[in-house]
């Protein structure tokens, strides 16, 4: 409410923020309505009295909503910084103040090396599959060939599924014995892997079954961009003989750049924070062969109870998810163009 | 588009001219035509089988998922998975608590969505733009990074375990309040100046004017917080501790754990329960959903 007082010019006398709500409302639109025939720049004591009122009524509206994003979002990330330093378990009455000890813990343990091979491999291959995938579906939907609305409905649908579904079927279906995957590899003559038991294929099982969710929001995305493109481009380009692949490789793709790049951003940001699937699949094993960050965090806070490590470590995701947005923003202001 | 043009276009193959971008000059040679057909019904399979394995498996009989070769087709259909999942687990509660905590979140999400959005579009005031770059700069905090201090607020304000717990750390809004402002922003501001010199304050012109007008862009908000509210997994995990406050997907992991590797045909019904709804949703309002997804992204 701090900001809702400065505008206020000192003079003005300090109205009740409900009080003219409705009542105030009628009167000074009554008295405003003559003054906005008058020359602007005169600021007349209706006019100020009517910018005190809008200003109370936006911060009124504002309000809850800002304060529940401050409270459940800029608050505990800060305070997420603030606890990193100290040594707690949710129990013991005050935490323990031990500087940096939580990071050079964190940095000097292989367990950590490990979580954060295991968290680049996951988002970087599902960012990749999934945008090279959802480029080359996107225009293969964009060709309006029969069924390409039937298949683009089909791609989407696993988006709205819980994670925890799309997880629990992959399971199944990575099941060795009774599942998919001894049918896909019995077609090759081979046998299944075990792919959630064993420390091999952990991290794989629930890289692709994440980049199958994820998959049919970046073709549909794609396929919008691909549709969005100018038509005088391609005409152009056509009159001077380029199709086909040509054309996809020298006109599509460097004008969807701004979008791929958009969505690269935005891919690592949820890869990173990708929990569900993880937590249903393999639960971040066996040993910490499919722990990621988003895991580990969650692991060291609500199942051991370390909640300086754990503190630690969702920093380190903050800090590294923030570089990634600045530099998202950066490369985006120069490059893309938002008109709409 | 016309969909006449399109249809002579698939039929001779010959690109049409006045078309979208991607029918460009030379016509498409066949075999190419042919593979790229192929190419959709590759892509539809790998979407469909998986969520067809699903659902069949479901409503097989257990003998006929824990046999070699698979067995495509069932048999037999049976409702016997889905009977043992609902008495081997609350389900009823995991849907009383799910149906409440997503309709109470997502009634919040969007009140608050709306009333900023106006104030953003409609109300003038110096510190707007710093106010709108607080909101939407929300959306880049990653929600991990809040967990653990969000769980210490909720435990200290006695939150544990309840559905006010559940609900309130997520009605914070950035996306649909975002969406909402992109469309608030369209609407002719003559038509309310109008409705002000006749008399209307703010209230009546946001609940008569703007919130009607704006009701398709409200509907699709809403259905987009509606799925992720269903679909929220990480907070609910953790604020909730008994079995009768879980919500559906949380209740699935239950599932797993006490049926583990034996017994498929439950825990694909349990699966069912979960999705369902979502999935009937989504096909019911699809253009909704994936319009209103994409100029989230696009814009």
């Amino acid at each position: 409410m701090s900001i809702a007082v400065r505008p206020n010019t000192p003079a003005d006398p300090p109205v009740p923020a409900g009080a003219d709500e409705q009542g105030g409302a009628m009167a000074t639109t009554a008295t405003t309505t003559p003054a906005l025939a008058r020359p602007p720049r005169r600021s007349s004591p209706q006019l100020r009295r009517r910018r005190r009122r809008d200003a109370l009524l936006f911060c009124a509206l504002i309000g809850p909503n800002l304060l529940a994003i401050i409270v459940f979002s800029y608050y505990p990330a800060l305070y997420n910084i603030g606890l990193s330093f100290f040594d707690w378990d949710f129990v013991a009455p005050t935490p323990e103040f031990v500087g940096l000890e939580n990071y050079t813990g964190l940095f000097t343990s292989p367990a950590f090396g490990e979580v954060m091979a295991n968290t680049v491999i996951f988002t970087l291959v599902s960012v990749l599959g999934s945008i090279i995938g959802g480029i080359l579906l996107g225009s293969l939907l964009a060709s309006k060939l029969p069924l390409t609305g039937f298949a683009q409905t089909m791609a989407f649908a696993p988006h709205m599924l819980p994670g925890a579904a799309v997880g629990i079927l992959w399971l199944f279906m990575f099941d060795p014995n009774y599942g998919l995957s001894r049918w896909f590899f019995s077609l090759f003559g081979a046998d299944s892997p075990d792919w959630t038991t064993t420390s091999d294929w952990s991290l794989w099982a629930i890289t692709i079954a994440y980049t199958w969710q994820r998959l049919g929001f970046v073709t549909v995305i794609c396929y919008t961009a691909i549709l969005d493109l100018p038509k005088s481009l391609y005409e152009a380009a056509a009159l001077d003989g380029a199709h086909g692949w040509k054309l996809f490789r020298h006109l599509t793709l460097p004008l969807l750049s701004p979008i791929t790049f958009f969505l690269s951003i935005t891919g690592i940001i949820s890869a990173a924070q990708a929990f569900d699937i993880i937590s249903i699949m393999t639960g971040g094993g066996p040993g910490r062969s499919s722990s990621t960050l988003s895991w580990m965090v969650y692991d060291e806070a609500f199942q051991k109870f370390d909640i300086g490590t754990a503190s630690a470590a969702a920093t380190v995701l903050l800090v590294l998810l923030l570089v990634l947005t600045f530099v998202q923003v950066r490369i985006g202001e120069k490059k893309v163009n938002y008109d709409s | 588009m016309s969909t006449a043009t399109l249809e002579t276009d698939q039929v001779t193959g010959t690109p049409v001219p006045q078309n979208r971008g991607r029918r460009r000059g030379p016509r498409r040679p066949l075999w190419l035509t042919g593979l790229m057909f192929a190419g959709v019904l590759g892509v539809i399979a790998v979407f469909l089988v998986p969520l067809y394995w699903l659902f069949s498996s479901a409503l097989k009989p257990q003998d006929q998922i824990y046999t070699w070769p698979l067995q495509w087709i069932p048999g037999q259909l049976t409702l016997d998975n889905f009977l043992e999942a609902w008495n081997s687990a609350p389900f009823d509660r995991f849907f009383l608590n799910s149906i409440i905590t997503t309709a109470v979140g997502t009634f919040l999400e969007l009140t608050l969505a709306i009333l900023c959005a106006y104030a953003f579009v409609f109300v003038e005031f110096r510190f707007k733009k710093i106010a709108f770059v607080l909101i939407i700069a929300s959306l880049m905090l990653p929600g991990h990074v809040t967990l653990i201090v969000n769980y210490i607020t909720v435990a200290n304000l006695g939150w544990l375990n309840s559905y006010q717990g559940i609900i309130l750390p997520g009605i914070a809004s950035a996306f649909a309040m975002f969406l909402l402002y992109q469309y608030m922003r369209t609407i002719d501001k003559d038509i309310l100046q109008a409705a002000e010199i006749d008399g209307a304050g703010h209230l009546r012109r946001m609940l008569a004017i703007v919130v009607p007008l704006s009701s398709p862009m409200i509907l699709t908000a809403t259905l987009i917080v509606m799925v992720s509210k269903w679909n929220e997994y990480v907070w609910p995990l953790i604020v909730t501790s008994t079995a009768d406050m879980r919500t559906l997907p949380i209740g699935l992991l239950f599932l797993r754990s006490q049926e583990g590797y034996s017994n498929w045909g439950v825990i694909m019904a349990g699966a069912v329960f979960v999705s369902l709804p979502m999935l009937i949703l989504f096909f019911l309002a699809q253009k909704r959903i994936i319009g209103g997804l994409a100029a989230g992204a696009l814009k």
